[in-house]
């Protein structure tokens, strides 16, 4: 599914990465532990997570993942937003849970890693 | 090649940056985006430990034809059981590491996951040295 699609059926906010709406997202993760976000071995995922610093932007950075959505209604400042745009990652910001968000991500079809 | 990057304990807002100045290097080098992965979220992984632990540290990044050897040496607390740091789920990190996503007690297991070979010593009051090599 593509990322702008997806975007409006979790009634996301596009903030950065407009130029990657037309990617294809397949595989999506669920976390706020950064630590295990860098445990994934899978590229070009989708990360669904509630912790909005900027290392949740600097471990996408190192993990290869080019889309988040940052759940909770979490709200991006201006930092991670500079960072996320240098680094050419996708970020939304979703006004519900990470279980509401995740659970409709899933029933639209996008894979977990395991 | 040879890289250095001096590492301030505390400071959040700039951890990473170090592993992100070696990541935007080897992609200019052509290394393999999967070997370029490993190698950058071990990195990674310890550049945040000194952040979260110490007081101040060196990264040093020596780049030949083969291989990329790391160094992390930091002046810090030091690790008084090794062994048991290097178990999964072990972790002394305190609240704020904890609240920036980190103090789980994965960071040097994954280390090891992420590397060719890899050291660490360690003196109590003193510091920790972490020497870690990725062939390309």
């Amino acid at each position: 599914m593509k990322l702008s699609e997806l975007t409006s059926k979790i009634e996301g906010k596009v903030i950065t990465g407009h130029s990657l709406l037309e990617n294809e997202v397949e595989y999506a993760f669920a976390s706020d532990l950064m630590s295990d976000v860098l445990t994934v071995d899978k590229e070009d995922i989708l990360l669904i997570t509630g912790l909005n610093n900027l290392q949740t932007i600097r471990t996408a950075e190192m993990a290869e993942i080019r889309f988040i959505i940052f759940a909770r209604n979490k709200k991006v400042n201006c930092d991670i937003k500079e960072l996320a745009e240098e680094n050419n990652i996708a970020v939304i910001e979703c006004p519900w849970s990470v279980f509401k968000t995740s659970g409709v991500i899933y029933q639209l079809g996008i894979k977990p890693l395991f | 090649m040879h890289l250095k990057y001096k590492i301030q304990g505390g400071n959040f807002s700039k951890a990473g940056f170090a592993s992100s100045e070696v990541k935007k290097i080897l992609r200019q080098l052509s290394i393999e985006p999967k070997t370029i992965k490993r190698l950058v979220v071990a990195l990674y992984e310890g550049e945040v430990n000194i952040v979260a632990h110490a007081y101040n540290g060196l990264i040093t990044v020596d780049i030949d034809t083969e291989k990329v050897t790391v160094t992390l040496k930091d002046n810090g607390p030091g690790i008084p059981d090794i062994d048991k740091a290097m178990e999964q789920g072990y972790s002394t990190a305190s609240a704020a590491v904890r609240e920036m996503g980190f103090g789980a007690g994965m960071g040097l297991p994954n280390m090891k996951k992420n590397t060719d070979e890899m050291t660490i010593k360690s003196v109590v009051n003193e510091g920790t040295e972490v020497i870690f090599i990725n062939y390309i």
